[in-house]
């Protein structure tokens, strides 16, 4: 064991409990926004407190990752720390697999099942006796019950503004790929223009996605309230769209991080989780395009 | 536990800081599992006062103490509190205390983090046990909590509910990351997979299980807030969803939810048995299969727990089939352990004791969920006092007696102290009659037509009620004298020796008693 | 309460020898009067039996060991930690016994889910907290509550034999003939139980699920709610009558006429004592389990009625919240659960209940021109 070096153990830390106030305070704020929006209250009181939970979070994020910067560039971690890394970063990644897993679950279900049945087929098909008139298809242009959820005038087409992102999330995920090779044979140049072009892509994804979303809005009256489909359809894109948003945010912590000359040729573990979880954004785009899409 | 006291200082480490700090800042898995363990038997404790209620309000027909509606907002937190609150947490608890110690490594991998995942859990449970006091009261649709009574029915608390439930995932999540890169990263050179011990096992396995269904429990409850607050359709059939999706998403978080609150203890008295056998774990490798075919099968069962929704015959065919399926490896687990006993040199200190009842008991509670398992016959059951039965009889001895049989075996290397033994063992058979008594009779009334989640019931019901309150008061007051036992341990008694029973093994018994604040900070070398 | 002696013992022998529970102890599952009940009762039984054996062959050779192999008998501990043979055996062997427990069962359920070919098909439908029942063949319907008074249930008067499961119309069907059950909700997920029949489906709202049952003994049978469905879970009871086919032939006839006769009330001139005394009736059956008796209310979930700002503002408001209902709120339309002559009647009495004195009355053919311009 003469090549042994200890695995580093922080002696203590303030970021976790920090990191419970301002997680419990944020989402006690949010809930309260909710509920007194709800109830037709003010909610100003209750904003102030989400404000307040998100500057001790932002505050929290800074000094928690900047320690564990600090350390992996003043060498107090191993090998081993680097491969517990790695292990947490997979597994966080399988845990996000799971959290779309429902959604996906929730459009599946919907489209096979729930959808068919209340319009007359299949083996609850009597349900339909309940919704005279109704007709299953997909996209559910007419919602059971029109006057409770008003159905919208059109979907999104996949072969439009969606095909240009697909082209821009592949091009995107093979750009941050180059770089990290450039990375890995120590080109810093090359590395910090390849990942420049991939948040340019990420950043030109995002613009489109909020265009699609306001042309659903606005055009197609395709809401979050016309129904299982409006449901499903902006659920899943956006909840997708809020992870290009961290994922790019990660992508540019990295380009300013490589500016400052953090990372090595074979050092450099934060670099390679942004890439994973940007290749995740990725493939799970490739689930949303094939299944919210176009099928 | 205060005692646990840095004996062992070396040149990088001291003992711990003092005062609150070295609670609030810590990263040291001992004093967080520490905290875990209290944590989770304050939950245990206020669900147990929450359940209090509930046999005192079924003591008698008629409604005498609580109203209908504070009624099943005391069985839906009751049920939160205890899954989420108090079994989670004690094995999680468990798992920071023993694993590094099992596998020779110097800590939690990821320790800050491990710190984390503690007091979000004290966080969530704020805001959960705080809507019992906002407008409309505390969630009341149980804590199954099904669509539409929990959506479009449900009280505004509800949004607070299902914040709280998000907070309580992170903290499992997180903590589970840090179970597996420990597990799979940090044991001691030479320990291969089927080296490791059955606890560590079985956590690496519930570790699994947790990673995979807690997001699913957060999308299903994000599906909620959307319904309630937003104007989504996932539960409601005017809009093209269906109430019943939301069942399905639910268990199939909820039925691996199930293992993850049963296998830890299998892995827990998989130690204990054989340390009081004196004699190896019969068969440790068909031990590690069945807890993986348990692990895997419990993704394809889910849809058990609502045969009576409608599904399609196929369907109801299929999870018949797959679930009785799961009697194949649990069979496997209870075999092995009698045989493990059997010829062995058997003696029967408290954890043993406890270990014996949840073997019995848990084959009890198997034997009816083989039962709820014929679906026909689960037509009757469904949502019956069986079912209550059922699943009090498997998770009071499996997770609960687990617990304590745990807590008696590994207190001795906790606090350094042995625990008083008649005390230990007068607790094991008051809880034990008290248990029996409290669940066995409910298993008559769900036979007899009672329906579970009722405030009020007919009078053919009122004498088993009666027992099964007197029970249930028995068992509750019972484990105030758990408490006595663990304080008067941790504050003084009998010093114990670095291996206390002397049929046990493991690296754990390496170490003195109480394992030092700092231990293998180099790992050790396992042949 | 005599009888607590009495189960304390079954108790005692139902742990001690689970055997015992075959004993008429009512420790049991009932066989039921339909033969699907009956097809469940044996499932239940065989499979109890097997466990019985499992466990008995299990724990003999676990206390077998306890008792046997203690160290405080000089028990030597054996070395042996595996036996492939062993394993593979304890694998195998619950897996046939599975299989042979899969076959009867699987033809059960298949039986269970052919609802095909009926004799009289029934509309259930759950709402809180009480059941409807429609008769499709027949084009009428009614409503099933619960009759347990209130003051049994807050113990202020002696509880009754059916204490609970009770109601004032129960479901009637005939004999010997295929009855299939049309169940669905109104709010929230019910579930509609009566244990002789073996009889479970929920009831969701939004779909329909089919379910069946055939009675050949006359009687009535008592179920009750198996979902949580609020506050109320515990006391909307269901209770069939099963009666011979001229008596139920006689029934659907009475039911019609009746039905007619309600419709001709709609055009009779009402008084207000008339209204107000049919007010009451339907508001203690209806409106009471959430806005109480004396109209107070459980606030903020149910708002009192008294003095409140819709019994004593605008009339047209207050038929508009009974008949429509109002949307993500426990209050129900009632336009589709009342007859006209009931909504008038119960809109006159909360207008002139507990007090609130407004002195409007509203008749019958008000309520129908209201509902026909809403339209």
């Amino acid at each position: 064991m003469a090549d042994y070096q200890s695995y580093y153990v922080p002696e203590q830390s303030k970021w976790p409990i920090i990191a419970t106030v301002g997680l419990g305070t944020t989402l006690y704020g949010l809930a309260s926004i909710m509920v007194n929006s709800n109830q037709g209250e003010s909610t100003s009181g209750s904003w102030m407190v989400f404000l307040a939970g998100s500057l001790i979070m932002a505050y929290m994020l800074f000094g928690w990752f900047g320690s564990v910067i600090r350390e992996g560039r003043e060498g107090l971690y191993s090998q081993q720390m680097d491969r517990s890394f790695r292990w947490g970063m997979s597994w966080f990644i399988f845990s996000e697999v799971m959290f779309f897993a429902a959604f996906f679950g929730a459009l599946f279900y919907a489209r096979v099942f729930a959808v068919p049945w209340l319009g007359g087929e299949g083996d609850r098909g009597s349900s339909n006796m309940l919704w005279e008139g109704f007709q299953a298809t997909w996209p559910l242009i007419n919602n059971p019950d029109p006057e409770a959820y008003p159905a919208p005038e059109g979907v999104i087409g996949a072969w439009g503004l969606p095909l240009i992102n697909t082209i821009l999330l592949v091009t995107s995920s093979f750009t941050v790929t180059v770089a990290h090779h450039a990375l890995k044979a120590g080109n810093r140049k090359k590395v910090k223009m390849w990942m420049g072009a991939t948040i340019v892509l990420a950043l030109a994804f995002l613009v489109l996605q909020a265009e699609e979303y306001v042309h659903a809005y606005q055009e197609l009256n395709l809401t979050l309230q016309s129904g299982i489909y409006g449901s499903t359809f902006f659920m899943l894109t956006g909840f997708h769209g809020a992870h290009v948003m961290l994922g790019s945010l990660m992508l540019i912590i990295m380009l300013i991080r490589l500016q400052k000359g953090h990372f090595t040729a074979d050092n450099h573990f934060g670099f390679e989780a942004a890439s994973w979880y940007w290749h995740f954004v990725d493939v799970v785009w490739l689930g949303l395009f094939v299944f919210v899409y176009i099928i | 536990m205060s005692a646990v006291a840095g004996t062992h200082a070396q040149d990088l480490h001291h003992g711990p800081a003092r005062g609150i700090s070295r609670w609030l800042l810590t990263t040291n898995h001992k004093d967080i599992g520490t905290m875990y363990l209290i944590f989770s038997f304050t939950m245990f404790l206020l669900g147990g006062t929450m359940a209090m209620v509930i046999r005192a309000e079924l003591f008698q027909p008629g409604l005498q103490i609580v109203q209908p509606e504070f009624f099943n907002q005391m069985t839906t937190m009751h049920g939160l509190i205890m899954v989420f609150g108090a079994v989670m947490p004690a094995f999680v608890g468990l798992a920071n205390w023993m694993i590094p110690l099992m596998i020779g490594a110097p800590d939690m991998a990821l320790p800050r983090m491990n710190n984390w995942s503690f007091w979000l859990l004290p966080c969530a449970f704020l805001i959960l046990v705080s809507t019992l006091f906002m407008e409309g009261g505390a969630p009341n649709f149980g804590w199954t909590f099904y669509a539409p009574l929990s959506t479009t029915y449900g009280p505004p608390s509800t949004t607070f509910f299902i914040f709280a439930v998000h907070i309580m995932g992170v903290s499992s999540i997180m903590g589970a990351i840090n179970v597996i890169a420990t597990i799979l990263n940090l044991r001691a050179p030479g320990m291969t997979l089927m080296k490791m011990p059955m606890f560590v096992w079985t956590w690496l396995i519930t570790a699994f299980l947790l990673i995979a269904v807690m997001p699913v429990l957060a999308g299903v409850v994000t599906m909620m807030l959307m319904d309630i607050n937003f104007g989504t359709s996932f539960f409601d059939a005017s809009g093209g969803g269906d109430p019943v999706l939301f069942q399905h998403v639910f268990w199939f978080f909820g039925h691996p939810e199930v293992y993850i609150m049963i296998l830890p203890a299998f892995g827990a008295v998989s130690h204990i048995i054989p340390a009081f056998s004196r004699k190896r774990l019969f068969g440790y490798a068909s031990m590690v299969y069945a807890v993986g075919a348990i692990a895997l099968l419990s993704f394809l069962v889910w849809a058990h727990h609502m045969f009576t929704v409608g599904i399609p015959i196929a369907g109801q065919l299929f999870f018949m089939y797959a679930t009785m399926l799961i009697a194949v490896p649990t069979g496997v687990k209870v075999f092995n352990w009698v045989a493990t006993m059997f010829r062995g040199s058997l003696t029967f200190e408290a954890p043993m004791l406890f270990a014996v009842a949840f073997v019995i008991l848990f084959t009890i509670g198997g034997f009816s969920g083989l039962m709820l398992a014929i679906a026909p016959a689960d037509f009757q059951y469904h949502d019956t006092y069986f079912v209550v039965a059922h699943f009090h009889y498997v998770l009071v001895p499996r997770a609960v007696f687990g617990i304590f049989a745990s807590a008696d075996f590994w207190l001795p290397k906790w606090t350094g102290h042995m625990y008083d033994e008649t005390l230990a063992k007068t607790h094991f058979w008051l809880s034990f009659v008290g248990m029996n008594l409290a669940f066995f009779p409910m298993h008559f009334l769900g036979l007899a037509g009672m329906p579970r989640r009722i405030p009020d019931y007919a009078l053919q019901f009122a004498d088993f009620n009666m027992v099964s309150s007197i029970g249930a008061f028995m068992f509750g007051a019972t484990q105030l004298l758990f408490l006595f036992i663990v304080v008067k341990c941790a504050r003084g008694g009998e010093p114990a020796a670095a291996k206390p029973w002397d049929g046990a093994e493991g690296l754990e018994w390496t170490v003195p008693s109480p394992a030092p604040y700092h231990t293998f900070s180099t790992p050790p070398e396992v042949k | 309460m005599r009888v607590h002696a009495k189960r304390a013992g079954a108790l005692f022998g139902g742990l001690t020898f689970p055997v015992l529970s075959m004993a008429d102890w009512t420790v049991n599952m009932t066989p039921g009067v339909t033969g699907t009940s009956n097809e469940i009762f044996s499932l239940h039984m065989t499979i109890l039996w097997i466990c019985v054996v499992i466990g008995v062959v299990v724990f003999g050779v676990m206390f077998w060991s306890i008792i046997a192999h203690r160290k405080s008998q000089g028990a030597e501990p054996a070395n042996f930690h595996e036996n492939t043979v062993v394993e593979i055996l304890w694998t195998i062997i619950p897996l046939v016994i599975l299989v042979v427990m899969a076959i009867p069962a699987t033809a059960t359920l298949v039986d269970m889910y052919d609802t095909t070919d009926s004799d009289v098909d029934i509309k259930v439908t759950g709402y809180q907290w009480k059941w409807q029942y429609q008769y499709l063949n027949e084009d009428f319907g009614y409503f099933s509550n619960l009759a347990t008074p209130r003051d049994q249930i807050t113990n202020r008067q002696a509880k009754g034999e059916n204490y609970l499961l009770e109601v004032d119309n129960p479901l009637v069907i005939p004999v010997g003939k295929k009855v299939r059950f049309l169940l669905t909700a109104n709010d929230v997920i019910h579930s509609w139980w009566v244990p002789d029949f073996g009889v479970k489906k929920d009831a969701i709202p939004g779909f329909i699920n089919e379910t069946w049952t055939r009675v050949d003994e006359p009687g009535i049978y008592r179920g009750q709610c198996t979902e949580l469905c609020g506050k109320d879970h515990g006391f909307m009871p269901v209770v069939v009558k099963a009666v011979p086919e001229e008596e139920y032939n006689a029934w659907v006839a009475e039911q019609k006429a009746a039905a007619e006769r309600e419709r001709e009330l709609t055009q009779k001139e009402w008084t207000m004592a008339e209204l107000m005394e049919r007010g009451e009736k339907t508001y203690a059956t209806t409106c009471a389990a959430c806005h109480q008796l004396d109209g107070s209310g459980v606030p903020p979930a149910f708002p009192a009625l008294k003095g409140s700002a819709i019994a004593t503002g605008d009339v047209a408001a207050h038929m508009d919240i009974v008949v429509h209902g109002k949307p993500g709120t426990a209050m129900q339309a009632f336009g589709s659960q009342l007859s006209e002559v009931d909504l008038a009647a119960v809109i006159t009495y909360e207008r002139n209940a507990w007090g609130n004195g407004t002195g409007d009355m509203v008749t019958p053919r008000q309520i129908v021109d209201y509902i026909s311009s809403q339209q």
